[in-house]
């Protein structure tokens, strides 16, 4: 039996399952209203740690911008997202004339719960996980369709021709934008020869990430892409498509939208952390599992920073730059850098750690550089200028000697 | 009846009630989401037989690639009236067809010796990835037959961009 300060879960757990075993309760229905519960208890916990993210984005977000953030309900403003919620709550719902009623309403339901759906796989700390599901990334990247549906009920359940578009964008780049993400997602599988979270975590003997940073870049700009965040926030891109797909939805509906959003950001940096920067391993996190949660917390955390500077420096791509980037650089350098690895690591599986680590290094970067070469060279091919443009500038040798075509530099 | 059979039987009533609705619903849209739940059932069921690379692999084929597509096609071929007739010349030859098949299937499957054995099960040892994927490369498995479908996609996929390329000299 663990201390309840080393593992407060496992301990919570089965004392509950004594509980009820004490109680008469057969076996089986011990394990489903365990279930039951854990589901419960992880939803609730996903959806009420969105308050506090809204709460540190927008803060982050607001000292990107030279401005507060929020800062007049609450100490620091943290009550402001309680106070979102509730004025959400209290909204008009509409539906707009027109609308496919079932696809409508189904939408937001199913947008949430195929963020939260992830959550069953992520595991936790070395004892605390959902489903010990043995296909857990190709789960992971299903639940993704879900999502993708729920997108597409909402575009076309409307009846607007901006949630239309806005519909068929997102769900362009996701398709498109899932192939590097699963071909750089592999690279992990392979190391540790396993399809099944747990047993990729346990394999992180060093962090994946320093096995492959190049399938693990690649692997955190499409997961940035996929949750459409910006730079790749052209579904929602305010100023050509209004607001994109949610553009009809109001009051809470557009607040399980919203919710949503934020709450794949958040799951997508805890997939990265899980696949690249060895989950919830960590000194005494195996004689400790509750020291588990603090450092998945804490990394998903640092890779979730990450896209908040992304999203507060980054200006907005065009949809041919988003597709030029995903089919013409990462889906081949992906397909690429997955046959090198595989090979040089079949070589290398049973030497010496520290050769495996240093020649896989040395693989990665050479690809980058030779990626960096290409594209380099295709950047100084694009950017001939054509014409020198007219400008007159009002400089000193321009008034004194004013010349038919402006500068003459 | 235990727990298993009871889910067997909703998902199979779903399963079948949704194709139905998917052939009966009027707009296009209706009919792809009809399939959509047709498709997940099929799913739920490859997991009570705990198959749950099958169960992935259905989600993450079917409606996510398939389905997708499916919706695509109709939203970039919207026809604001849907209302044309329903019935082609061959339906009914297609529907007797198609109950010859229904009646030789039910009468193969009510012969058949396995549909009195009960489902064993597998427990949470048994991986089924392992052999699937030893089996797909494996010359006595399926390596040629894996091997040959994934030309056929190639060519069916070089097939697609040389109809859709637009040539230089040709355009109009």
């Amino acid at each position: 039996m663990t201390a309840f300060w080393q593992d407060p879960i496992t301990f919570l757990r089965l004392w509950l399952e004594n509980l009820l075993l004490s109680w008469g309760v057969s076996e089986r229905w011990v394990l489903l209203i365990r279930y039951a519960v854990g589901a419960i208890l992880l939803a609730t916990a996903a959806l009420l740690f969105v308050i506090l993210q809204l709460w540190l984005e927008r803060k982050l977000i607001g000292r990107l911008q030279d401005r507060l953030g929020p800062n007049r309900v609450g100490p620091w403003g943290l009550l402001q997202p309680i106070a979102d919620v509730l004025k959400i709550f209290t909204k008009e719902h509409i539906t707009p004339a027109g609308a496919d009623r079932v696809p409508f309403n189904l939408a937001p339901v199913l947008s949430v719960a195929a963020a939260l759906m992830v959550w069953a796989v992520i595991p936790f700390s070395a004892t605390v996980f959902g489903a010990d599901l043995n296909v857990g990334i190709l789960y992971l990247l299903a639940v993704g369709a879900v999502g993708e549906i729920a997108i597409i009920l909402a575009g076309w359940g409307s009846n607007n021709k901006y949630a239309l578009l806005g519909a068929l964008r997102t769900v362009a780049q996701l398709i498109s934008y899932s192939v590097p993400m699963t071909l750089s997602a592999l690279v992990p599988v392979m190391f540790s020869g396993s399809l099944n979270l747990n047993a990729i975590t346990r394999a992180q003997e060093v962090w994946f990430i320093v096995l492959a940073p190049l399938p693990a870049l690649i692997f955190f700009v499409a997961s940035v892409a996929e949750v459409g965040r910006a730079p790749f926030d052209l579904p929602e891109a305010e100023s050509e498509l209004v607001a994109g797909y949610s553009v009809e939805y109001s009051g809470l509906k557009f607040g399980f939208f919203y919710v949503a959003e934020f709450l794949k950001a958040f799951t997508v940096s805890l997939i990265f952390a899980v696949l690249f920067l060895g989950g919830w391993r960590g000194p005494g996190a195996e004689a400790y599992p509750v020291l588990g949660f603090v450092y998945l917390f804490l990394k998903s955390g640092a890779v979730y920073l990450l896209m908040i500077l992304f999203r507060g420096t980054l200006p907005r791509f065009r949809i041919d730059q988003v597709m030029d980037l995903n089919w013409k650089v990462f889906t081949p350098l992906a397909l690429i850098l997955l046959m090198v690895i595989a090979l040089v690591d079949y070589f290398l599986r049973g030497g010496l750690p520290l050769v495996r680590v240093l020649v896989l290094l040395g693989v990665n970067t050479l690809a980058y550089i030779v990626l960096d070469r290409l594209l380099s060279s295709r950047e100084r091919v694009r950017r001939q200028p054509v014409a020198q443009p007219v400008r007159p500038v009002a400089r000193p040798e321009n008034l004194i000697n004013p010349t038919e075509t402006g500068v003459a530099s | 009846m235990n727990v298993l059979q009871w889910v067997f039987v909703i998902t199979a009533f779903l399963t079948v009630g949704a194709a139905v609705m998917m052939v009966l619903s009027r707009r296009m849209m209706h009919a792809a989401l009809w399939l959509a739940v047709a498709l997940l059932g099929v799913g739920v069921i490859f997991i009570t037989l705990e198959a749950s690379f099958f169960a992935i692999v259905q989600l993450l084929v079917y409606i996510g690639a398939i389905l997708i597509l499916i919706v695509f096609a109709i939203m970039l071929t919207q026809r604001t009236d849907e209302s044309g007739p329903r019935l082609n010349a061959y339906a009914w030859a297609a529907a007797g067809v198609a109950a010859l098949i229904g009646a030789i299937l039910t009468f193969s499957m009510a012969g058949w010796m396995l549909g009195n054995t009960g489902l064993l099960e597998l427990g949470p040892a048994f991986d089924a990835i392992l052999p699937l994927g030893q089996a797909l490369v494996d010359t006595e498995g399926f390596a040629v037959p894996f091997e040959v479908a994934s030309v056929l996609l190639l060519a069916a996929l070089i097939g697609a961009i040389y109809i859709a390329f637009e040539r230089k000299g040709e355009r109009s």
